[in-house]
């Protein structure tokens, strides 16, 4: 059953908070993670590897690196 | 001390132990001999044969933000604590990046981290560990993120010498101010090892105690009941300082970081060698280094750890090296041993008996050991006298590493 945009959503931006402190409010889709977010490499690691917890899906390595947005995940995660 | 030698002097303290989440709270525990060592009621209990510890009074969870704590195995989050509030003791001063260093170190490293992120591995797979696992495990972590947060350049240091660890850490952080590589140096140590591995193993060596109907009755260095050490947690960090820096900002002074003494045993791996030599040559170094007299040395923060074997060999030791008139404590009866953070927390204390020229009482104490050379604090706090005054720290360590720190009234 695939999720729904506003579920991902919640639940990144509850796992993006959890690992930087930034409010989920501010996790919104056209944001880039390390132009708007000011996320970092190790960061995002940790944010994919909570994330195949919390979604159940493999992100490999080489997707990660493609993965700028916040809507980039939550099409990855719907794909 | 040659006249020409810089003088270092400690501006700032900080501490989270089994006792209180900061140097006063523990001071004033200590003073009124209060134990720090609780039952422990994890899910592993059963499966250990001893079931009490020295866990920290304040949570480290409870301090830092979630984001900056997931990031730190418990030793970094107990040192990055510690160390925040030496820095804001000493005034949060200005000190030129180049001339601000870092000596923390811990005896065992992030072993909670380790053994948590194995399982991890082994049941979920490599792609699932933090990426943060190794700055979590490795033992100068502690050291490296104190120095991001500080912004230190002049170098960041961790010794690792068992318990021997957080004086040496002071003794090597005097030392760099004294050979002008810093004019500030932030040091102590760390340690987070309340785990059933790390019970197990020593259990393992016979070394700790098994007094489960009783644990604040457990740590009892001196005593002729005593069976074993007792095991606690957390940090103990000072703000060392060149003396001309310290006055040219107008720092508060609590006492002067006369210099350590160093020796190591090459006798045994785990046991004490059984004259005290090596215990007695490192206080007799500290004492040389400072540049003061046997005489002036009227307080020992013992290393006294409650083992059957060491107590009395160190006690023999001071009286070699020092007399049979220091006032002799042994603060490990309250917090536990914290390993690494030994010689952070318990030059803490030395420290503060100095400034308030009081020794804490040793707990536990009812029935003093045959073999015991010195006068031992117990039942009520002592006072130090007047005057200029000298006290040593002494740290020893797995691995026949002795340290000694000597601190005198500024």
């Amino acid at each position: 059953m695939a999720m729904t945009e506003p579920e991902i959503l919640a639940g990144l931006g509850k796992i993006i908070n959890e690992i930087t402190g930034i409010p989920a409010t501010e996790v919104t889709p056209e944001k880039s993670f390390v132009d708007d977010l000011d996320i970092d490499s190790l960061s995002m690691v940790e944010i994919a590897v909570a994330a195949q917890d919390e979604f159940g899906v493999e992100i490999p390595d080489d997707q990660l690196k493609n993965l700028k947005t916040v809507k980039d995940v939550v099409n990855f995660i719907q794909s | 001390m040659s006249k020409d030698q810089v003088r270092v002097v400690v501006t700032g303290l900080g501490a989270t132990t089994p006792l209180g989440g900061d140097a006063a709270t523990t001071w004033s525990a200590l003073l009124a001999g209060r134990s720090g060592i609780k039952p422990l009621t994890a899910d592993w209990i059963d499966t250990v044969p001893v079931k009490f510890a020295g866990v920290a009074a304040v949570d480290p969870g409870d301090v830092l933000p979630r984001p900056e704590a997931r990031r730190l195995d418990r030793a970094e989050q107990f040192a990055l604590i510690a160390a925040r509030q030496a820095w804001e003791d000493a005034g949060t001063p200005k000190v030129d990046p180049d001339r601000l260093g870092v000596v923390v170190g811990s005896g065992i490293g992030g072993i909670t981290t380790i053994l948590q992120a194995y399982d991890t591995y082994r049941d979920k797979g490599w792609n699932r560990l933090s990426p943060f696992t190794v700055p979590m495990l490795m033992p100068n972590g502690s050291a490296g993120w104190i120095s991001i947060d500080l912004g230190a350049r002049a170098g960041a240091h961790a010794t690792v010498s068992a318990c021997a660890t957080g004086a040496e850490s002071i003794g090597y952080a005097i030392e760099m101010i004294r050979s002008g590589r810093a004019d500030v140096v932030v040091a102590g140590g760390t340690e987070a090892a309340i785990h059933p591995l790390n019970i197990a193993s020593f259990a393992a060596m016979r070394a700790m105690s098994t007094r489960n109907d009783e644990p604040e009755r457990a740590s009892r260095p001196f005593d002729k009941a005593r069976d074993g050490f007792v095991l606690g947690e957390g940090a103990g960090i000072l703000v060392l300082e060149s003396e001309e820096h310290a006055l040219a900002r107008g720092a508060t002074i609590y006492a002067v970081a006369g210099g350590a003494g160093f020796s190591s045993d090459g006798h045994h791996i785990s046991a004490p060698e059984p004259s005290g030599t090596g215990g007695k040559v490192a206080m007799e170094r500290a004492i040389r280094a400072a540049g003061i007299s046997a005489a002036d040395v009227v307080h020992v923060n013992a290393h006294a750890t409650g083992t059957p074997v060491g107590d009395e060999i160190e006690t023999t030791a001071i009286k070699d090296a020092i007399g049979g008139h220091p006032l002799v404590t042994a603060t490990k009866s309250m917090t536990g041993h914290l390993l690494g953070g030994a010689g952070g927390i318990e030059s803490v204390f030395t420290v503060l008996a100095l400034k308030e020229r009081i020794v804490p009482p040793t707990a536990n104490l009812d029935d003093p050991a045959d073999g015991i050379e010195v006068e031992i604090v117990r039942g009520e706090p002592r006072k130090l006298p007047e005057g200029q005054i000298a006290a040593i720290n002494n740290s020893f360590g797995f691995g026949g590493h002795n340290v000694a720190v000597a601190f005198t009234t500024h």
